[in-house]
């Protein structure tokens, strides 16, 4: 009956040191056991309601992470786990980054830390399942983000 | 007429992105092509901007996993140009979380690769395990996945008694957990069937393809940094080598089982011989000259070379990680394999992306 009693959460890898991975993961494992708020990990994405994305983006995932962002169905919400994925982190001047998930795909929450703790992701999933369900009652649609665009910023 | 299926960037196995195209013939893979830079960030170019102490933090951010042994092995190499001799204590320290990081890192590989062959149970029990190892780690270093315990000179923290009992008790506990996941791993029928005999690389042949680490000892080549390199302390605690003959898909995940035994012994032998006094020494000037340093993580060895030009910031870092030498093994392991089996086989050279494209 309500969406937000079983969210199915895809984890989306871009650019990310595998710290913020392990740490969803961690999430899932019996310590913290994301399983009680009816959250299920799910490998494709046209299952899926919480798009968790660690990482930041760079030339070639870019479109990977559009692709996977086009196919989830409406409603969805896209959480950027870790400082990467919110701002590009540590490495936001490295050459390949991009900068934060933000730039191509819209996001909804985000969880800072590098890397975050598995109580923090979890707070972030939490806030992600309350916007879940006003985005169900608002029939909020996101939007269809174009292959090619303009994600080279105009400093580069 | 062969079949071209797309395996990854984004698969439900892979936690990181690599992609795979497999040449099918009906259900038999007959080609593989990898292609890899979905994780580039560019760090070996980005250290220009920074100094040599902040280095270390980069390095330690080129891999979650293996956080603690990159930053070990950064500040040693480090510690080479300036000639640095330091404190025997932070030595041993280093000896210790990076053996405690290698504990974490197995147990969640054994997770993994029981995900990939549907033992869910099994998962959870592993990665329940590794949170004990991960609590301590936290208590001693102040977090649980990127650890900064060695900065060039020495370590940042020292170990009071209190995380020394904490550490025993840990590993008295952490030790028949392992046996009872080893059971599995090892004797189970249906585990057996899944990887003897599959993906198997003959001695010769692992050794000529350069692989490292347990994919390398798997095949039979007693080969680890930790007995063979110039990092004396893991002579004087005894460590062995461990070595399985068969070189399939089950020898490399007996490799891994049996060094965690091998690394709660190190630690144990560590902390029991653990010296008194100083834990860093002060480090002046600017590096010069160049060194190497290699270490043993725990998917294989890595490389550093750096180069000090006189001034604040290094002026070349080149790492070598495991990854990179393993990745080639796939292309030849992988044809002849089953599509279904696809998933074990990748998983069993443990990738470390991350670590391989920086």
């Amino acid at each position: 009956m309500s969406l937000a009693k079983s969210p199915w959460i895809i984890h989306v890898n871009c650019n990310s040191c595998n710290g913020c991975d392990i740490e969803v993961v961690a999430c899932l494992t019996p310590l913290y056991d994301a399983e009680r708020f009816g959250v299920l990990n799910i490998g494709t994405p046209k299952q899926a309601d919480i798009m968790v994305v660690t990482g930041s983006i760079n030339y070639k995932n870019v479109n990977v992470l559009k692709n996977i962002y086009n196919q989830i169905p409406d409603p969805k919400v896209v959480l950027a786990v870790g400082a990467c994925a919110s701002t590009g982190g540590i490495f936001h001047n490295c050459y390949n980054v991009i900068g934060g998930v933000d730039q191509v795909i819209p996001v909804d929450a985000y969880v800072p830390g590098c890397c975050p703790r598995p109580e923090a992701i979890l707070d972030g999933v939490v806030a992600a399942l309350s916007i879940l369900e006003n985005k169900k009652k608002g029939n909020i649609k996101g939007k269809e983000v174009p292959l090619k665009g303009n994600e080279v910023p105009s400093n580069a | 007429m062969t079949t071209i299926i797309p395996f990854g960037p984004q698969h439900p196995v892979l936690p990181e992105p690599v992609s795979l195209k497999l040449e099918l013939d009906n259900d038999v893979v007959v080609g593989v092509l990898p292609s890899l830079g979905y994780v580039h960030r560019g760090l070996e170019k980005f250290i220009d901007t920074k100094d040599y102490n902040q280095t270390t933090y980069i390095c330690e951010r080129i891999c979650g996993i293996c956080s603690a042994l990159h930053g070990i092995t950064y500040t040693k190499s480090v510690e080479k140009l300036f000639n640095a001799e330091v404190p025997e204590r932070a030595e041993y320290i280093r000896v210790i979380v990076g053996e405690l990081n290698r504990v974490h890192s197995h147990l969640l590989w054994l997770g993994l690769f029981a995900d990939g062959f549907g033992f869910e149970s099994l998962f959870y029990e592993c990665w329940k395990y590794r949170e004990s190892v991960l609590d301590v780690l936290e208590r001693i270093t102040g977090n649980r996945v990127i650890h900064s315990i060695s900065k060039v000179g020495g370590v940042s923290r020292d170990l009071t008694k209190e995380h020394i009992d904490m550490i025993l008790k840990m590993l008295d506990t952490l030790e028949p957990q392992i046996k009872d996941i080893e059971k599995v791993f090892v004797n189970n029928y249906t585990v057996k069937k899944r990887t003897v005999g599959l993906a198997t690389m003959s001695k010769q042949l692992a050794y000529e393809a350069g692989t490292a680490g347990p994919t390398l000892r798997g095949s039979g080549n007693a080969i680890d940094v930790r007995e063979t390199e110039d990092w004396d302390i893991y002579r004087d605690l005894g460590f062995k080598t461990v070595v399985e003959k068969d070189g399939d898909c089950y020898s490399r995940t007996k490799v891994r089982v049996k060094e965690l035994y091998e690394s709660i012994k190190l630690i144990r032998n560590a902390i029991s011989k653990l010296p008194n006094g100083e834990i860093t020494t002060p480090i002046k000037g600017f590096p010069t000259g160049e060194a190497i340093m290699r270490t043993e993580q725990p998917r294989g060895e890595v490389v550093y070379y750096v180069k000090g030009n006189g001034t604040k910031n290094l002026e070349r870092l080149k790492i070598r990680t495991p990854t990179f030498a393993n990745i080639p093994s796939l292309l030849l392991t992988l044809p002849g394999v089953k599509l279904a089996d696809v998933p074990i086989v990748v998983l069993t050279i443990d990738p470390c992306i991350s670590c391989t494209e920086r």
